[in-house]
């Protein structure tokens, strides 16, 4: 659907200035709830989850898919939202960090994160939590082999990783 | 609740007092901030290495809808630097451009992509000029001119000379005599938060937020260039995404935004790209070393003599301190009777280089560990027999006046002797193991400008039963909170989770000079210290007065005597008035007598030993590191669960040095500005790790502890190479260690060449007359340290 500048809610567009770009309306369903957003086509999940939502806990670390900080999930499945155009997942389940815990209860691997110092500087913890889950969901008992395969697609410069793979441990474990 | 040490919360491995909002995505870092009317910022670069700017045309940007403000060089014409000695950068260029990313112009507009279009419309004429791309080419006279006005001969940026001892002399009582040249490529921090900073002005006062790992001396640049007095500017640590000391100078686009927003009336944000944080760099130098030592039969140093050559980018940054400490810390290893050193950093057209983990001394520790390594071979004596006979003993002074008070090597050395194997490992072709050892600072003894004032000030509040303190240190995700509160709490009875934390804001906390150089723990650690102490006695002596004084007051498990600390409180309240108290903490005087002694001194060192075991291939020369063996003498582990985190790491940040990451040009260009291609381990690439944590109790350290965030880096990256000639037998004198080297050496070999990788020659430098020192009195400080025990 294409629509044009003028026919929608100055609100939501009054930052952008009167350019020659194509939007459109996208229905993200992010974290069980569903949003209708007026959007740039051009504009990355990221972004929109970011600026447009406020979900600031999904963070960056490269914006070309280098680097795995991005991820969220889609239908359960780990996909590196700097990369993905919203209206690729109009009407897909995506999760992000802030879907990850149930009200103030933490997920184990959350809780297993924080006991276990897994997450220094945090920048990636968000990322890699949710690759992390995907992996349980389809792994419940991963061998450390296979939790350093998962994530080899995201990077960590503080931990040096022991202590992320023990907090996948842990919590796998403990999700039995 | 009380563990065998006799204390209740330090030596336990408790979570961050922040890891639930760092596993929710709820830490606000600098780039999740977005208040209302906030404008975005990019900045123009310059697309070459060295050029003069003849005109800057910026009409057109400014005529673009969207766009703000426009400003250039001439804005913000103030020069600034971390050292008060290379005040040499300017937030924007309008004279001169000194490499590929240096910033030109920036522009505010109402979304990033305006600001980006309306760089794109900023013209600029350049004069290109010859580009200084090597230390050699730096060295020689310069083709167009030189890149700086100050330093020299020619592209030269410092030279150093130090003699301690009798060297010459030291020689003469040499057995046997050997020089080593080795190389040390450049490397980044790659932290994964690019550079982020976020300024309002409002009042009059302008306000950053910022992702720095010091904010007093972003809030010192800022005044500077700004001309604002330091009490109208605000500087605020945002959660932290990784620094490695990659944030520790004051940067362009931090001055840049509040520039902007002065002129505005609104917030502005710069965020880096990923290609940008490639140019803030400030990384690690790239280092050409010559070293000589003179040894007797069985392997005692007699004498040293080493030289360094940095190649140090376009501007100062922290290059006279990273110079001093290519030559400073051989001596806190290894005793070294006489010791020369020369140094050199010399200016080129590449972002600038300046403190990454370790700062200065990975690469020597490279050099000299693989240098007595060799010199074991050729004597024939087990390379870890012969480190060992040199080891530095507690409680002594260095050649280089340097003091030593606790030094755990020995226990380091035999813990991961014994739980390796090296000993007593298999030998067979494409296996090896290596050894090394190091020493890090625990701070620097002296400021960074100079000044009598504390390094570090607490100040605690209690009120109500409740405990806030306040610090400027900054948590960088090292833990720096986490030590602050368990501090406090151990002091006040209570547990980590009971103290308020208010840190690393210039307006409300006390100061703190950041977080670099290993100094949190053990300076910001002693300021809390002191400050709850204090704080203990207030509440101590209420209680007592209402106790009557018959028997001592107990302190812990959350209560003071017979009361709960809230009651505690209300009777310390009703008798002080404002329950408040403060701690600060300055080093100790112990520099030596002599210019260039203020780099090296710290009132601790730490000692890490470390065993890299490996398979390298001789067909293809593809490592694979199998596991990695650790001691680190901490002085004392206040949360064990941090150390080990600290420990693992530097293993692998210094796996990453070790093997791959390099920060190279070519024609003027960085390589690789991207993750993608700039190679960092991955999950895959880094081993299982095997951390030993020794305790040492540092008579300075507070409850005895030294630092653990740097050290551990620094014997990984030799003993990767170790392992390589354990391996393959053919030594790589060239960091990173990568295939094609070891390759290259294993076809030398074969020809009957000499069988090794690294540079051949170390170029003629005019250094000048070293400055000659006297090693300082055996008992300097025998009499001291004993006292302080």
């Amino acid at each position: 659907m294409r629509v044009c500048l003028e026919s929608y809610a100055r609100r939501i567009v009054r930052n952008e200035m009167a350019r020659d770009v194509e939007r459109l309306v996208v229905a993200l369903h992010v974290n069980g709830e569903r949003t209708e957003l007026l959007l740039p086509v051009h504009k990355t999940l990221l972004e929109v989850l970011r600026e447009d939502m406020q979900l600031t806990g999904t963070k960056h670390g490269c914006e070309l898919g280098e680097c795995g900080t991005c991820t969220v999930l889609v239908e359960g499945k780990p996909e590196l939202s700097c990369l993905v155009l919203p209206v690729q997942v109009e009407g897909r389940a995506i999760t992000t960090i802030e879907g990850m815990a149930s009200g103030s209860e933490l997920h184990p691997l959350q809780q297993a994160f924080a006991e276990l110092g897994a997450a220094q500087c945090g920048y990636c913890t968000p990322g890699i939590l949710l690759a992390a889950k995907s992996l349980l969901e389809s792994n419940a008992t991963p061998s450390r082999d296979e939790i350093r395969e998962a994530l080899a697609g995201n990077l960590c410069r503080c931990t040096g990783y022991s202590k992320i793979v023990d907090a996948i441990e842990l919590a796998g474990g403990r999700m039995k | 609740m009380t563990k065998e040490n006799g204390f209740s919360v330090i030596g336990k491995a408790l979570p961050k007092p922040d890891a639930v909002s760092k596993v929710t995505g709820r830490a606000i870092y600098a780039d999740d901030m977005l208040p209302a009317r906030t404008l975005h910022c990019r900045i123009l670069r310059s697309p070459h290495p060295h050029a003069r700017i003849l005109s800057i045309d910026t009409s057109a940007a400014r005529r673009m809808p969207g766009v703000h403000a426009v400003i250039t060089g001439a804005d913000l014409p103030i020069k600034f630097g971390i050292l008060p000695v290379t005040q040499d950068e300017r937030a924007l260029e309008h004279e001169k451009v000194r490499y590929v990313g240096d910033p030109i112009a920036a522009i505010a507009a109402v979304d990033e992509e305006i600001a980006a279009a309306a760089c794109d419309a900023i013209s600029v004429e350049y004069e290109v000029l010859e580009p200084v791309m090597s230390i050699d080419e730096a060295l020689a006279e310069s083709k167009d001119e030189r890149i700086q006005d100050y330093g020299g001969p020619n592209n030269i940026h410092k030279l150093v000379a130090l003699e301690f001892g009798d060297v010459d002399g030291g020689f003469e009582k040499a057995d046997h005599i050997r020089e080593d040249v080795l190389f040390f490529q450049g490397n980044t921090h790659l932290p994964m938060e690019q550079h982020s900073a976020i300024a309002t002005f409002v009042d009059g006062r302008v306000t950053l937020w910022s992702s720095t790992q010091v904010v007093h001396y972003v809030h010192r640049a800022l005044a500077k260039v700004l001309e604002l007095p330091m009490n109208r500017i605000r500087v605020i640590g945002a959660a932290h995404g990784g620094g490695f000391g990659g944030k520790t100078d004051p940067f362009a686009h931090e001055i840049i935004v509040c520039k902007l927003a002065m002129l505005t009336g609104r917030p502005v944000k710069c965020t880096l790209t990923r290609e940008e944080v490639f140019y803030a760099h400030r990384g690690r130098h790239p280092v050409l070393m010559w070293v000589r030592s003179g040894v007797t039969r069985d392997g005692r140093i007699t004498a040293m003599h080493f030289k360094t050559a940095l190649d140090g980018g376009a501007y100062g940054s922290y290059g006279v301190a990273s110079t001093f400490y290519t030559g400073a810390l051989q001596t806190v290893t290894y005793d070294i009777p006489a010791y020369r050193f020369e140094g050199c950093r010399v200016f080129t057209n590449k972002p600038p280089c300046g403190p990454k983990r370790g700062h200065g001394t990975p690469q020597p520790r490279f050099a000299m560990e693989l240098h007595l390594e060799k010199i074991a071979h050729d004597l024939g004596i087990d390379p870890v027999d012969l480190k060992q006979r040199n080891f530095v003993k507690p409680m002594t002074r260095t050649v280089n006046w340097l003091r030593v008070t606790s030094c755990g090597l020995d226990e380091c050395t035999e813990r991961v002797m014994t739980a390796s194997g090296y000993r007593i490992r298999e030998r067979r072709r494409g296996r090896g193991m290596g050894f090394a050892i190091s020493s890090y600072l625990s701070g620097a003894g002296t400021a960074i400008y100079w000044n009598d004032m504390p390094h570090s000030e607490v100040q605690i509040k209690v009120d109500r039963g409740g405990v806030t303190a306040y610090c400027g240190a900054m948590d960088i995700g090292q833990g720096s909170d986490s030590v602050l509160a368990a501090i406090v709490a151990e002091e006040l009875g209570l547990q980590p989770r009971d103290i308020r934390l208010v840190t690393a804001d210039t307006d409300t906390t006390p100061i703190d000079l950041g977080s670099y150089s290993s100094r949190v723990t053990f300076m910001a650690g002693n300021a809390a210290l002191q400050a709850a102490r204090k704080m203990r006695g207030m509440l101590v002596d209420a209680v007592e007065a209402k106790m009557g004084g018959a028997e001592a007051v107990r302190v812990g498990a959350g209560r003071i005597g017979d009361f709960t600390f809230e009651e505690a409180s209300i009777l310390a309240e009703a008798r002080f008035g404002t329950l408040t108290s403060a701690g600060s903490y300055t080093p100790p005087k112990i520099a030596g007598p002599f210019k260039g002694s203020g780099v090296g001194p710290s009132p601790a060192y730490s000692y890490s030993a470390c065993v890299v075991d490996l398979d390298a291939d001789p067909r293809t020369g593809i490592v694979h590191v199998n596991k990695v063996w650790i001691a680190h003498d901490v002085g004392r582990a206040i949360n064990p669960l941090l150390v080990e985190g600290q420990v693992e790491g530097s293993i692998y940040m210094g796996l990453g040095e070790a093997l791959m990451e390099e920060q190279a040009f070519r024609k003027g260009l960085h390589k690789w500005p991207s993750m993608l291609e700039y190679k960092s381990p991955t999950f895959m690439d880094t081993p299982e790790v095997e951390t030993f944590i020794v305790e040492t109790v540092d008579p300075e350290g507070p409850y005895g502890a030294k630092e653990a965030g740097q050290g551990p880096l620094l014997p990984v990256i030799p003993a990767v190479s170790s392992a390589v000639f354990d391996a393959l037998g053919v030594w790589i004198d060239e960091i990173p260690v990568t295939p094609e080297k070891i390759v290259e050496a294993l076809r030398r070999k074969q020809k009957g060449q000499p069988a090794r990788y690294g540079p051949e020659r170390f170029p003629s430098i005019p250094y000048p007359a070293c400055i000659k020192v006297e090693p300082p009195p055996r008992d300097l400080d025998t009499n001291a340290a004993a006292a302080s025990i």
